[in-house]
């Protein structure tokens, strides 16, 4: 049962630290996101459960060579049946610390599970007074001038779309949209966050919690993407993210100086003035991926210093720029990866389980 | 419960759309204006507009009788409170909600128009040039 505890110290020291730093940085889950999506989830699991055995193995070894009468023997005395001699203050600490990690750890998840539950339903309660009511099943429209675009999971799916998003977009933009967050909505990719959310909420020292937490984030955007690509173009999708994640940014253009907002004047659209700040600086490209309310403007009316610097970027792709791997790989994007690499991927992330499993396996029937 | 709900964003459009507040007698007489609301008792309209002040979006002024409702907030007021969820702007909230292009950072956004009006360029070049 030693053995099996320093088995699964090692894992979990493995799981907490190098492998998810490594995976993180890896440039592979962009080209193949469900297996990469399945391997995080496997960390996370394996990681919560070598930590915990570990504890539980190495305080219960001196009662006994298997884990289950060392268990059983535990719960005697804690019962007050029997005196454990061989248990000194190190190994009861050892013990703590594996009640304490696995309830913290279950304690956390449901109390993000309940707090999202909560929040959600509030929200969902405020979106039926303020919603209009002709939009079609499963979606509601907010009257608002950002365009904004969200999915609200749990009961009764709801995609909520804001009424400049159905101003700004054209009828195939807005598909992409549809397809991508009902993407999120299908395939429950808020369950999926969920462990990681409450997991950074119960070891937010943990630096790598944080680094998971961003991967699965940013694997559920690309999953939702390559959803929306099977009924939509590229350049559908693109020309939407473009549209909403300009204005989307807090300290970016106000709804006034937004790109199709009412308001928005259309001679400006190619000249930044100078009250602009440097989101809302950016010419408005006359693409027809643009809002279809607003008189593209020439390319020429155009910065023409933007429209050289963007020239010189394309060939080479300005992708090194971008922090966002999701945007990346839209832009130019990588064949996926091969068969055999994902099927390595996804017995990777079902081996990570079994092998603490396995080693407390073990221990339970004295192997180890 | 599904009608309530339907009565209970009625009054709260009549509460929105009126400047000045409410008794349930006139919450009443105005929704009889409409054609699906007609015949409705003044009890059923108070019991709305209780279940309105539990949810926080209406509030009784209590001095005056009969008692007089108001809307808490107005309609644009709490769309904002409903876009401020969606953004994330509250720490806590971030992850309430997954929303469209809800990671991508100004810097990004901007690069992204670039590459496209470039593209946009190229493509409308092309055919004059070829």
């Amino acid at each position: 049962m030693l053995l099996a505890s320093y088995l699964l110290a090692a894992l979990a020291v493995l799981l907490a630290w190098p492998v998810p730093v490594l995976l993180a940085r890896a440039a592979w889950p962009s080209r193949a996101p469900a297996p990469a999506m399945l391997l995080w989830q496997g960390i996370g699991l394996a990681g919560g459960l070598s930590m915990i055995g570990a504890f539980l193995c190495w305080g219960l070894a001196p009662l006994d060579r298997g884990l289950l009468p060392a268990a059983g023997l535990l719960v005697h005395a804690i019962l007050g049946r029997l005196e454990l001699p061989g248990l000194d203050v190190v190994h009861l600490f050892a013990l703590s610390l594996a009640a304490l990690l696995g309830g913290h750890l279950l304690l956390t998840l449901a109390r993000s599970a309940w707090r999202l539950a909560r929040d959600r339903q509030r929200h969902r309660e405020m979106l039926a007074f303020l919603s209009k009511p002709e939009a079609g099943p499963g979606t509601a429209v907010i009257d608002h001038d950002t365009p904004l675009a969200y999915c609200l999971p749990g009961a009764g799916n709801l995609t909520v779309l804001s009424s400049g998003l159905l101003r700004s977009l054209d009828e195939r933009e807005l598909r992409a949209v549809l397809a991508h967050e009902s993407a999120h909505l299908d395939q429950r990719h808020d369950l999926l966050l969920l462990a990681f959310t409450s997991w950074h909420a119960a070891l937010p020292w943990l630096p790598t919690t944080r680094l998971a937490l961003q991967a699965v984030g940013e694997l559920v955007e690309e999953l939702a993407d390559d959803a929306a690509l099977r009924v939509s173009t590229r350049e559908d999708l693109l020309g939407a993210l473009a549209v909403v994640a300009l204005a989307g940014q807090s300290e970016g253009p106000r709804p006034g100086t937004l790109p199709g907002a009412p308001g928005a004047g259309a001679p400006d659209a190619g000249a930044p003035s100078a009250g602009h700040d440097d989101a809302a600086a950016v010419p408005v490209p006359s693409s027809p991926s643009l809002p279809p309310g607003l008189p593209a403007a020439p390319p020429a009316a155009a910065s023409s210093e933007a429209l050289a610097a963007a020239r010189w970027a394309v060939p080479g792709g300005p992708h090194e720029a971008l922090s966002s791997r999701r945007l990346g790989r839209l832009l130019s994007p990588d064949a996926p990866l091969g068969p055999w690499a994902r099927r390595l991927a996804g017995t990777s992330a079902v081996a990570l389980v079994v092998l603490p499993t396995l080693f407390l396996a073990a221990a339970g029937w004295d192997v180890l | 419960m599904a009608a309530l709900g339907e009565l209970e964003r009625s009054v709260m459009d009549l509460l929105w759309d009126h400047q000045e507040a409410l008794t349930a007698n006139a919450v009443r007489d105005l929704l009889a204006q409409t054609e699906d609301s007609k015949g409705l008792a003044v009890t059923t309209v108070l019991t709305v507009l209780a279940r309105l002040e539990k949810k926080g979006l209406v509030s009784r002024e209590r001095g005056t009788r009969p008692h007089l409702y108001h809307p808490t907030a107005s309609r644009e007021e709490h769309t904002v409170g409903l876009i401020e969820d969606a953004l994330g702007t509250a720490a806590d909230r971030e992850a309430v909600l997954v929303r469209f292009a809800g990671a991508i950072s100004a810097g990004d956004a901007a690069a992204l128009l670039r590459v496209l009006a470039a593209r946009e360029e190229r493509d409308t070049s092309l055919p004059a040039g070829a």
